[in-house]
């Protein structure tokens, strides 16, 4: 068994709105040296594969034709051997 | 000609509207067609595989699957998603209003992609689109420029393309709405969700399929805050080729 932790964030060109308002209400707060805040999705995977590999392209896929948007949004896929 | 076809009349229009768990505008599409414009309309639950022979499909708004995930992103899935795919690969219209665009973005039939407001809160009010273009079956019987007051009601509207997909949208006269303040003129306020140029609505470049945030089918009638939603499908139904 495979666990995949998959983070999802907007693009980096593209302004996060909920992530400047956080960072807005945080220097509000008093809390200095934050310079930005990007609010993303955290998805983990339970994966039952032969190896490493297959883990990962069946996370990929999952990634490509559901969990993430790629015109808009950028992922990365952690795996590790639960 | 289907036998249906003949006994409902050849001016009869038959518009089919997609019924999602969590679609909540089907009924307002449906009263559009059916009780003011007099269409043939029925609606058509997603989990159908095959399409009658509609001369218009409306992808309505609402909270298909309770917008989890993204907007959109699990209704295209529904097995009558492919069926509209064929369906407007055939050359056939479909037009997706709010959720309905969101899902038309998801399934690949439009491009781009619909970011959260800019500002964040849900808008639900009267705006203004200016139509850009008369080079489609949906705006032929509209002059560009033309200003239509039309309600929107949404949290992720704001469109998103990157410079090149505005670009090639520009250069194949796909936008066929802007929002525009009363007067027809672009301006920062005017764009309420922060829109990449101001878009409102675009086409594919086959210039079948129709996607728009603002909803013409709760604009039908004076009474109600405007008809330029009449206006709209009225000229828009003229169009419409049986078949």
């Amino acid at each position: 068994m495979y666990h995949a932790e998959i983070h999802i964030t907007l693009r980096k060109s593209i302004l996060d709105p909920q992530g400047k308002a956080a960072s807005h209400a945080l220097t509000n707060l008093g809390l200095t040296g934050i310079e930005s805040v990007r609010i993303g999705k955290l998805i983990e995977l339970s994966i039952d594969a032969t190896n490493e590999q297959e883990a990962e392209t069946i996370a990929r896929e999952a990634c490509e034709k559901l969990l993430a948007n790629e015109v808009m949004e950028d992922f990365t896929i952690k795996l590790t051997n639960a | 000609m289907s036998q249906e076809r003949i006994k409902n009349g050849p001016m009869k229009k038959k518009v089919g509207i997609l019924v999602f768990p969590g679609s909540n505008c089907d009924h307002d599409a449906y009263y559009a067609m059916k009780t003011v414009l007099q269409a043939d309309a029925e609606f058509v639950w997603h989990k159908e595989r095959e399409l009658k022979e509609y001369d218009l499909i409306v992808v309505p708004g609402g909270f298909s699957y309770g917008d989890y995930l993204r907007s959109g992103a699990i209704a295209r899935f529904s097995p009558v998603m492919e069926a509209v795919a064929a369906y407007a690969k055939q050359g056939r219209p479909v037009i997706g209003i709010c959720n309905g665009f969101q899902i038309l973005l998801e399934a690949g039939l439009l491009p781009g992609a619909m970011l959260h407001n800019e500002h964040l809160r849900f808008i639900c009010k009267d705006v203004h689109i200016r139509v850009e273009t008369s080079r489609s079956q949906f705006t032929a019987g509209l002059e560009p420029g033309d200003v239509l007051k039309i309600p929107v009601s949404h949290g992720e509207g704001n469109y998103f393309t990157d410079a090149d997909g505005l670009a090639s949208l520009e250069d194949q006269d796909q936008i066929l709405f802007r929002y525009c303040d009363a007067n027809g003129a672009l301006t920062p306020e005017s764009n309420v969700n922060g829109s990449v140029a101001s878009i409102a609505g675009i086409c594919n470049t086959e210039r079948n399929v129709l996607g728009m945030m603002p909803h013409p089918e709760r604009a039908m009638e004076q009474r109600l805050g405007s008809d330029h939603g009449l206006r709209f499908f009225e000229q828009m139904m003229e169009q419409l080729q049986p078949a």
